[in-house]
C-alpha cells in the first residue's frame, strides 16, 4: 500500500507535483499515466525518499520509507536504468545493495538467473544495452522479495519476449497480495496490465480508479452506422452535442447518441441501417481526451492536426 | 543475454521470483555493519580504484627512492632538506595525495556521477550510515595501504641514500615513526577531504578541481602575497598543516606537529560535517 496525501514538490519557481492524492492498494497492478514533465518520475522519486516533498505526506506499508528496517523488502523500485557504475559488474552491484540489508549471495544470484543476465552478470555494465539495464534494474527491484513493486517506464527497451516477460511477472507479483505501481508511456502495454490507473497532469491528480471505468468515461466512445442512405441519416442524428464524421462513403461515426437511440431513430424514419458498432475508446484516446489541456510539451504537429479537423 | 531462455523459462522463472523458496530468510535490516560491507564491495568491485591505490603506493616508494638518488647530486629537488633524510625519502607524499583526494572523489561523487547514488540511498534510506560507511572504508582501507607505502619509501629511500654513503635516519629515531604515521594519515586525510568535497559538490570533475585546487595551488598562491599575509595563512592550510606533523624538524614558521594535526582534523571534521548535513537535506 503506498498513500500519498496532499503531496507537492517545487523546484524553483515550477511546481512539478501539486497536492497530489492517491492511494495504492495491494493485490492489482496500478498503472501511473501522464504527458511528460507531468511529475511521475518526481512523485515515485518522494515515495522513496529520494527527493524531500515541498509539502505533503507519503507512507509506505503505512510509515514514511526511511523508518522501514529493511527498505529492501518493503519497497523494490526501478527508477532508471543503468543505475550503476559502469565499471562495476552487474553482480557485485547487486551484491553490494544487498549486502546493506542482509540480503545473502543466494539470492542475488536468483535474481540475476530471474531477469535472464547470469551469462553477462560478471561483465562491466558499461557495455549494458538499455534493455540489459532495465532488466538489472528490475533485478534490483526484486532483490529484496518486496511487498511494494515500483517501476518506472519498465518495459523501455526491451525486446518483445522481455516485455511479455514483465507482463507476466507483475501480473504474478499482484496476484501474490503484492502492491505493483507502475509508470509507462506505452498506453497499449498499461491496458493489457493495470487493473486501476492513476492519471496525472502538471502535477496534478486528473483521474484515479479501476481502467475500465476511466476508459468507459470516455467522451470519445463512438458509434460507427453503415448506411446506404448515410446522408439522410446524418441529417437526422446532428444535433445538440452530437457530431457526425464520415471517413468513407456510406460510414458514420457518432459521438453522443447511444446505439439503441440511433437505431429507434433510423428504424421511425424508415433508413435502413447495414451496420450498427460500438467502438469504446482506447485507452490512449481517452488518456488523449484527459490529458490534452495538461500537456506540458506540445508538439506543434498535435496542433496541426488538431486544425486540420482530421483528428484522432 | 539468453532472450531464449528467458522466454521459454517464463513460468518457472515467475514462480521463483515470487514463490516462497527465493524469499531471503527473515532478518532483512539495514545495520550500520551491513552499510560498511556494502561500501567495502563496492571499494574492492572497481578495477579504476584498485588501479588507482596501487598507482598511489608505487608513486609515494618510486619518488622517495627517486628524491633519495637525485639529492645533493646537484639535479634533483629538495637540496635543501639535506639535513631531514627522512622527509627525502616521504618526497613522493604530496604527489601522491593528488592520486588519494582524486580516489576520495571519484568514491562519492562517482555515484552522482553514474546514478547509482540512487539505487544506494533507496537501499539505505537514511543516508547518513552510506557516509560514514564510506569513511570508514576508505579509512581503514587507505591507511594502512598508505602506512605501508610511507614504510618502504623510507625504508627503500634509506638504503639508497646509505648506498650513497649519505646521512641516513633510522625508524627508531627520534620523530621518525611519527612523521610515517602522519604521512599515512595525510595521504587518507587528502581522500577523505575528496570525499567530502565529492558528497557537497556532487559532480566528479568540480570536485577534483577544487580538491587540487585546495590542497596543491592555493599553497603557492598564498606564497604571492605579501610575506606578513602569508605569514598569516600560509601555515594552517591543509597541505602545509599536514606537512608539519610528516616531517622530523619542523621550520621555524609553520605549526608544530601537534597544532598542525589539530588544524588538519578540523579541515575534515568541517568537511565531513558540511556533507552529512546536506546529504540527508538534499534530493538525492
Amino acid at each position: 500500500m503506498i498513500e500519498v496525501n496532499d503531496l507537492s514538490k517545487r523546484y524553483g519557481d515550477k511546481l512539478a507535483v501539486d497536492t497530489l492524492s492517491f492511494t495504492v492498494r495491494p493485490g492489482v497492478v496500478t498503472g501511473f499515466l501522464g504527458p511528460n514533465g507531468a511529475g511521475k518520475s518526481t512523485t515515485m522519486r518522494m515515495i522513496m525518499g529520494l527527493d524531500r516533498p515541498s509539502s505533503g505526506k507519503v507512507r509506505v506499508s503505512g510509515r514514511p520509507y526511511e523508518q522501514h528496517e529493511a527498505p529492501l523488502e518493503t519497497i523494490g523500485a526501478l527508477l532508471e536504468a543503468k543505475a550503476i557504475h559502469p565499471g562495476r559488474s552487474a553482480y557485485h552491484h547487486l551484491l553490494a545493495l544487498a549486502a546493506s540489508n542482509g540480503i545473502g549471495r543466494q539470492r542475488v544470484l536468483e535474481v540475476i538467473d530471474m531477469v535472464g543476465l547470469t551469462e553477462v552478470a560478471r561483465k562491466r555494465a558499461g557495455g549494458f544495452s538499455l534493455g540489459m539495464g532495465q532488466r538489472l534494474g528490475i533485478a534490483s527491484a526484486l532483490l529484496g522479495d518486496p511487498r511494494i513493486v515500483m517501476l518506472d517506464e519498465p518495459v523501455n527497451g526491451l525486446d518483445p519476449e522481455g516485455v511479455l516477460w514483465i507482463r507476466n511477472l507483475l501480473k504474478d507479483l499482484a496476484d501474490q497480495g503484492r502492491t505493483v505501481f507502475v509508470s509507462s508511456h506505452l498506453m497499449s502495454e498499461m491496458a493489457l496490465i493495470a487493473e486501476d490507473l492513476i492519471v496525472i497532469g502538471r502535477g496534478r491528480l486528473l483521474s484515479a480508479g479501476p481502467l475500465a471505468d476511466f476508459v468507459a468515461q470516455s467522451s470519445s466512445r463512438s458509434v460507427r452506422v453503415q448506411s446506404p442512405q448515410a446522408g439522410a441519416l446524418r441529417d437526422l442524428l446532428v444535433g445538440d452535442g452530437v457530431s457526425v464524421t464520415g471517413s468513407r462513403p456510406g460510414v458514420l461515426d457518432v459521438q453522443g447518441l447511444e446505439a439503441a437511440e440511433i437505431g429507434e431513430r433510423a428504424a421511425a424514419a424508415g433508413l435502413v441501417l447495414h451496420e450498427l458498432f460500438v467502438q469504446e475508446a482506447s485507452l490512449e484516446e481517452a488518456f488523449m481526451e484527459l490529458t490534452r489541456d495538461a500537456v506540458e510539451y506540445h508538439a506543434t504537429t498535435t496542433e496541426f492536426a488538431t486544425t486540420g479537423g482530421t483528428y484522432r | 543475454m539468453s532472450t531464449t531462455a528467458l522466454g521459454t523459462q517464463d513460468a518457472q522463472d515467475t514462480q521463483k521470483t515470487t514463490g516462497t523458496a527465493g524469499r531471503p530468510s527473515g532478518g532483512l535490516r539495514v545495520t550500520f555493519p551491513r552499510v560498511v560491507h556494502m561500501e567495502w564491495i563496492k571499494l574492492r568491485s572497481l578495477r579504476s580504484t584498485l588501479y588507482t591505490l596501487t598507482i598511489t603506493v608505487v608513486l609515494v616508494i618510486g619518488l622517495g627512492v627517486l628524491f633519495s638518488s637525485l639529492v645533493g647530486s646537484g639535479q634533483g629537488p629538495g637540496e635543501d632538506d639535506f639535513s631531514d633524510p627522512t622527509s627525502i625519502s616521504l618526497g613522493g607524499v604530496m604527489l601522491a595525495s593528488l592520486a588519494v583526494a582524486v580516489l576520495g572523489v571519484l568514491m562519492s561523487a562517482g555515484e552522482y556521477a553514474t546514478g547509482s547514488i540512487r539505487a544506494t540511498l533507496a537501499a539505505v534510506p537514511s543516508r547518513l550510515p552510506v557516509l560514514w560507511g564510506k569513511v570508514i572504508v576508505f579509512a581503514v582501507v587507505g591507511f594502512v595501504l598508505m602506512l605501508v607505502a610511507a614504510l618502504g619509501a623510507f625504508l627503500a629511500g634509506q638504503s639508497v641514500l646509505s648506498s650513497r654513503d649519505m646521512t641516513t635516519a633510522a625508524l627508531s629515531d627520534p620523530g621518525v615513526f611519527r612523521a610515517l604515521i602522519g604521512a599515512a594519515v595525510y595521504l587518507t586525510g587528502a581522500g577523505l577531504i575528496g570525499l567530502a568535497v565529492g558528497v557537497l559538490l556532487r559532480n566528479t570533475a568540480g570536485a577534483i578541481t577544487t580538491v587540487v585546487g585546495a590542497l596543491f595551488v592555493l599553497p603557492g598562491v598564498i606564497q604571492l602575497l605579501p610575506s606578513s599575509w602569508n605569514d598569516a595563512i600560509g601555515p594552517y592550510l591543509p597541505s602545509n598543516a599536514a606537512n608539519a606533523f610528516m616531517s622530523v624538524q619542523t621550520s621555524g614558521d609553520s605549526l608544530s606537529s601537534g597544532s598542525g594535526l589539530a588544524v588538519f582534523a578540523v579541515y575534515l571534521v568541517v568537511l565531513l560535517a558540511g556533507a552529512a548535513v546536506l546529504l540527508k537535506r538534499r534530493d538525492a
